[in-house]
This record gives C-alpha cells, structure tokens and sequence, in this order.
C-alpha cells in the first residue's frame, strides 16, 4: 500500500489535547507521523485537507444493527456504509438480535461479517443471558475469550437482582464489565413516553423517569457489592447521573454513556405523535436534557454513542404506542455532538473524546488516537459545513432519524479505516 | 360560523368562539330534532363511513343518525377487535376509503393518536370519535350542550369529573373544553387513577370525593373499566364504591340544583347508585344522549362546509 500524507490539516487528538495545523502520515495502516512540515516520501499520495479537522475515526460504543434476524432494516454492510458517511471506524454492536449472540460460533460469525465489510472495524458483544432473556447467565468465559468485547442483554433491562448480580461478579474473572439498559422493566411496562404533563395530554401511557434511576441506584449497590464494572447505557435522567457522579465520586467502578437525542432533544420532539421520535429510553423533559449536558461537561458521562436502532416503515407507521422506539444515529452522531460544541457547552477535543479516547480506553482498543503506532482509522470533517438530515436521503438503510429536519453543522469530509479510504472522495 | 381544521381531532387546540359557534349550531339541531323535522339535504350525496376499531352502540348508532338526519349516505365498518387491530389495518384501510370517495370519516380507535395518522392519508374529513386514552371531542361537546341548557352558562360554574381519570379520553375532552370556556374543573379520583402532573392541565385535583364535590354545580361520573381492577389499581369494586361511587350522601354535599352526567354505559353499583343514575331531576343522563345526536350533526354541517363541492 502506497504511502499517505495528509497536509494542511486542523490535528485533533483528543488523548493529549493536540489541536493545531499540521500533516499526519500514514504507512501500512498505521500513523507513521504527525506535526507541522511533513516531507511527502517519495511515491506516497498526497491529500490536502485545506485546513479541514483530522481526528481519530469515531469508536460507536453502542449500535443495534439489523443482523442477524432482522435484515430488512439493516444489515451489517448497509450499516459499514452508514458508519463510513458518519465518520465511524469501529463500530460496537449489541447482541440481542435474533439469533441473540449468546455463543462463541455466532460471535466468530460476527467478527467475520464486520471483515468483510472492509470499512470498519466490528467489535460484538455477547449476551449477559442465555437469549438475552435475563435468566441464566450466558457463557461469559467462552465469550470472552472468542473476542466479545463486553457483555449486555441489548434493549432489554437486566431485570432481576441477583441475575444481575451474578454476572457483575462473574465477568470480573475476566476483567469483563455489563452495560445494563438502566430502566427497571416492571415500572415501564407499556410505557410509551415519559410520565408527565405531555403524555398526560397525548393520552399515552408513561414511563415514569424514575424507572431509570431506580436501576441505576440498584446497579451501583450492586456493583458495591460485588467489586464488578457496570457500565449504563444512553443515560437521560439527572436523578441517574447525579448517583452515577456520586458513584464515580466514592471510586465505584461505574462507567456510562448518552446519546445524542438525550442532550440534542426532549420529549416535545413526539408533538403530535411522531413515531420517528420514539425511543427506549423516551425523550425526557428539557430539565433532564440539560443535566445530560451538565454530565457531559463535567465528565460524569464517559462516551457518546450512537444508540442506532434501525426501523422500517412498518415498525414506525403505527399509532404511537404500538410503534417500534428506536432511531437511527450512525450518520448523524458527529453532526449532533459538534451542536454542544457550537453552543458552547463542550470544547471541540472534550466532544471528540467522548466520541474517541474515552470510549476506546473503556473497551480497552488501540485506536481512538492520532498517535504513532496506532492504526491509521481517521475522520477529516469540516467543522462548519452545514447540511440538513432528511429521512429518506441518510446512508445505509436505516431512515428512522429522531433528527428528520434538523439543519447541523459539522459535515464528514473523509473516512479512513487502517491507512484506506473508506468514504469521501 | 368558523372551524379552524378540516378535521376534528381533539378540543385541545379549540378556541372559545369555535366551541361557542359548534355549541349554538347543536342547540338548533336539538330544537329541530324535537319539532320532528328531521331529513335535510345538507348532506346529500356525501358518504360519511363509521370506522369502528373499538366495540360502541351508543356512539355510532348517534353519528349514523346524525349523518342520516343530514342526508349523507352512512355507512357502519365495523373492524373486528379480536382480529389484529394493528395500525397496518388502519393504513390499508385508509388507502381503501379513499378509493371508495368517502367524503366525512368517524373513526374510533383503542390507540392514542389513531385518528391523527389516519387524517394524515385520507382525503376525508375525519372526526375522532374516541382514541384510546386521549380525547374524544364529541362527547365533550354533547356534555357542554347539556349543562348549558340546565345552567343556561359554561363560565364559572364548578364541574367535578369523578372516577378514573387516567385512562379517560371523556375527561380530557371534557377538562379541555370547560377549561377553555371558563369553568372550574375538578377532578376527583383515587390517586392511582389520576393522571401524572394532572394540575397542569388547569384543575384542581381531589382524592377525597366529598371535598371534591363540595358546592358542586355539575357532578359528572366517568365510567370503571373492569379490567382497572385486575391491573391492581383499584383493590375491588366494593371498595371503589365506598370511596368514589356516587351515592345519595356524597352528592349533598354538591349544591341542591346540581346536575348528574354519565358518558354511559354506566357500572351501576360501581361507579354510580342506581337511585342517582335514575333521579328524575338530578340525573340528566338520557338527555346527553339527545344532545349527542345534535352535537354530531353540527359536528358534521361544519366539517361539511370544508369539503370540496364536487369530488
């Protein structure tokens, strides 16, 4: 593979706080250089960035795709296509599909789906519990060592407490932690938006926020209890982060993450009952919209991902509370998070590590760097550039976006996945 | 004579003078109806289709003779409920209606919401005669006709909507209409059975049904679904009863001229005693219903006026 050399780029690396002009060079996949007044080696490709940002690709910590099971919304290649446009170069996968990965040969077949697509890196889950179910625990050490990156039951809350509380105890045989979808399942059964004053008029019934809270302070006892990791997912509640910050606070080793319609949007998103902003968690009240913000300045939340959750039309076009929740997010997660940046809430390096660094260390990867050695999976984008999220014109075949409307600013001008060029021209 | 939609969705969203101008337009039906000149053509040539996802006799039987007294061509689709009532059938449906010309559709669906997407692919008028758990328009309007006939105003008086408010689309029809034309709307319930940050929507809030009822111009009973009983929020019917069932002692408490109203159909023993449903001055619960039928066809004379003249 030829040489690259990428030259009048704003560099961004968010693990050291680099961020000024230079060149970065690429050799066999990985960072051979960076700084200002790189040579071009001879017979290398020269790309001018014309003063565009050249970060580390984005680690997704969190996407559902459409397989295996269900490949009418989305499949792994149509959602490489979708990381690329997005700026995503790894990309971390649940595994409640169906079949759920809840066994080492499904997961090899994961690993070997994500190789094929050639333009990101695939890094599955395995299950918590056999199916997803929440019952018995999955085969966590066989898991482990076939490469799961992590074990969650998905979309589905680990319900029971001592279910939960074993594999929090098992997995730290393997220096494994549990993302737990913080919402305790009994108090958001039927629920179909968050309790209050909207749903009230809608005439939906609520999830109370409390149900999420609830499962977070339980967790955290929990992860007292048993020294193991949790991790939470898409967190949307101030009353969960200020027991995560808490947490964190007494040296508990609990870890989390948001997504972007929990800090971008709240609950009047579903107006008149629009499905495409129906999510599991609901969109909540602009109160805890702002917390999510607050959490994400002051560090409380580790990582940002996409939480994309790919939905077809007939999932959507049902009256709201027999519509699917879940919105599509590979595209627009860049765009969204750079809007807290632009609004002055977040510095441009304290985003991308949210998007990078942090989420890489949490997983224990390489990449999420611009460092020399580190593979060559890079992201230039343009931190102005505006465009408008259309339903219907988003990559990949996932068109559910929460976002539908929305004008941003921050357009993916390139992808990069080891040294090749995965998207842009 | 003003509207501001082509549909009729919900109150929510209604301005006095539209609630004023539908409520006069049903007071001359109502007149008309009783002189016995019923048959108009106002309709003529209008296919008006009764789209019932959910089970009612009372509800459509009144919009099918509303729609006939108008001259429209009625026709009754009854969607069975033990079949799938998945949205899928909702939309397929619609695309049928619409080949088949309908020109004003009542629909009734167990889904918040239902109506609203339905109006986004039909080209009829649609009337939401009840979705779910949020509104149903029309009885709010039969209410507000009746209790200005009996109190000759809406302003100021003091209206208690008693039972389970949660799962109600009565009341939030009735709150946003008497809210809006400036009554003072209690609601009263246990609080399993009130709906979360209720007070927001301008009431006032009661659990104890005699404080609720106190100086009460209107009393009006919401009726108990069973199954809110197996689902735990309500310990039994016995209970409820002695707690938040109308009987002859709680109702002194509201004032000595106050009326009676029931949605029907009614729980007797449950929600309402028998001697109050049946009082022959207090209880105006058969005339809500001839006011239904009055309602409806102002409902439908408006809606009407909108429609394209030709198809």
């Amino acid at each position: 593979m030829r040489d690259l050399l990428i030259t009048g780029a704003r560099l961004l690396d968010p693990a050291t706080g680099l961020d000024g002009p230079g060149d970065l060079l690429v050799r066999d996949g990985a960072i051979a250089d960076l700084g200002p007044g790189l040579a071009a080696p001879e017979g290398a490709e020269v790309v001018d960035a014309g003063g565009a940002c050249l970060a580390p690709g984005l680690v997704d910590m969190r996407a559902h795709l459409g397989e295996p099971g269900a490949e009418h919304r989305e499949t792994i290649a149509s959602a490489a296509a979708a990381a690329a446009a997005g700026g995503i170069t790894t990309l971390c996968v649940l595994p409640d599909t169906d079949p759920a990965i809840d066994d080492p040969a499904l997961l090899s077949f994961m690993f070997r789906r994500g190789e094929a697509t050639g333009s990101v890196t695939l890094l599955p889950y395995g299950a918590a519990t056999v199916g997803c179910a929440g019952k018995e625990l999955a085969e966590l050490g066989l898991l482990h060592e076939a490469g799961a990156i992590a074990f969650t039951d998905g979309a589905h809350a680990i319900g029971n407490a001592r279910t939960m509380r074993l594999a929090l105890s098992y997995a730290r045989a393997f220096g494994a932690f549990i993302v737990q979808h913080p919402e305790d399942p009994t108090l958001a059964a039927g629920g179909a938006a968050t309790e209050g004053e909207l749903a009230t008029r809608l005439g939906l019934p609520g999830i109370p926020p409390a149900a999420e809270a609830m499962m977070v302070a339980r967790d955290i006892a929990l992860a007292r209890l048993t020294g193991g990791h949790v991790h939470f997912a898409h967190v949307s509640t101030g009353a969960a982060l200020d027991l995560i910050r808490a947490a964190k606070a007494e040296g508990l080793l609990v870890t989390a993450d948001t997504a972007p319609p929990y800090f971008d949007l709240n609950e009047t998103a579903i107006g008149d009952y629009r499905t495409y902003a129906k999510l599991s968690p609901p969109l909540r009240t602009e109160a805890d919209r702002q917390a999510v913000v607050a959490a994400l300045a002051d560090g409380t939340i580790d990582a940002i991902a996409s939480d994309h959750q790919p939905r077809d039309a007939d999932d959507k076009r049902l009256p709201f509370a027999q519509a699917e929740a879940g919105g599509a997010g590979l595209a627009t997660l860049l765009g969204v998070t750079l809007a807290r940046v632009h609004g002055g809430d977040l510095s441009m390096n304290q985003a991308l590590a949210m998007l990078t660094c942090r989420p890489a260390a949490l997983l224990g990867l390489a990449c999420g760097r611009l460092a020399r050695g580190a593979p060559a999976d890079l992201l230039m984008f343009h931190p102005q550039r505006g465009w408008k999220v259309e339903a219907g014109k988003l990559p990949g075949k996932a068109q559910n976006s929460p976002f539908d409307g929305r004008a941003l600013e921050g357009r993916v001008l390139g992808t990069w996945k080891a040294g090749r060029r995965v998207f842009g021209a | 004579m003003s509207h501001p939609s082509k549909h009729l969705l919900a109150i929510e969203g209604l301005e006095p003078p539209h609630i004023a101008d539908l409520l006069d337009l049903a007071e001359s039906y109502a007149l008309l109806n009783r002189s016995g000149k019923t048959q108009r053509d106002l309709l003529k040539g209008r296919t008006l289709i009764n789209l019932f996802f959910e089970d009612s006799t009372r509800t459509r039987t009144s919009f099918e003779l509303a729609g006939k007294r108008l001259g429209a061509d009625v026709i009754n689709m009854s969607v069975s409920t033990s079949s799938v009532n998945k949205g899928e059938t909702l939309l397929d449906t619609a695309s049928t209606l619409n080949a088949m010309q309908c020109d004003l559709l009542v629909i009734r669906h167990a889904q918040s919401g239902a109506p609203a997407l339905l109006s986004q692919k039909v080209d009829a008028a649609v009337i939401n005669a009840g979705d779910g758990t949020h509104e149903h328009p029309t009885q709010a309007l039969l209410d507000a006709l009746t209790i200005r006939r009996h109190k000759g105003r809406l302003e100021g008086l003091v209206v208690a909507i008693c039972g389970d408010i949660t799962h109600s689309r009565v009341a939030r029809s009735n709150i946003h209409l008497l809210t809006t034309m400036g009554s003072r709307v209690r609601i009263v319930g246990p609080p399993t059975l009130i709906p979360a940050d209720a007070a927001r929507l301008g009431v006032e809030v009661f659990t104890d049904m005699k404080k609720g009822l106190e100086g009460a111009d209107v009393v009006m009973m919401l009726r108990l679904q069973r199954e809110r009983m197996s689902g735990g929020l309500v310990p039994s019917a016995r209970e409820f009863f002695r707690f938040y069932g109308l009987d002859a002692e709680k109702l002194a408490v509201a004032k000595p001229d106050s009326i009676v109203m029931h949605p029907g159909p009614m729980n007797r023993g449950v929600e309402i005693d028998s001697a109050i449903a049946d009082h022959p001055t207090r209880s105006v619960i058969g005339e809500q219903v001839e006011m239904g039928v009055a309602c409806r066809m102002a409902v439908l004379d408006v809606l009407a006026r909108r429609l394209p003249r030709n198809r």
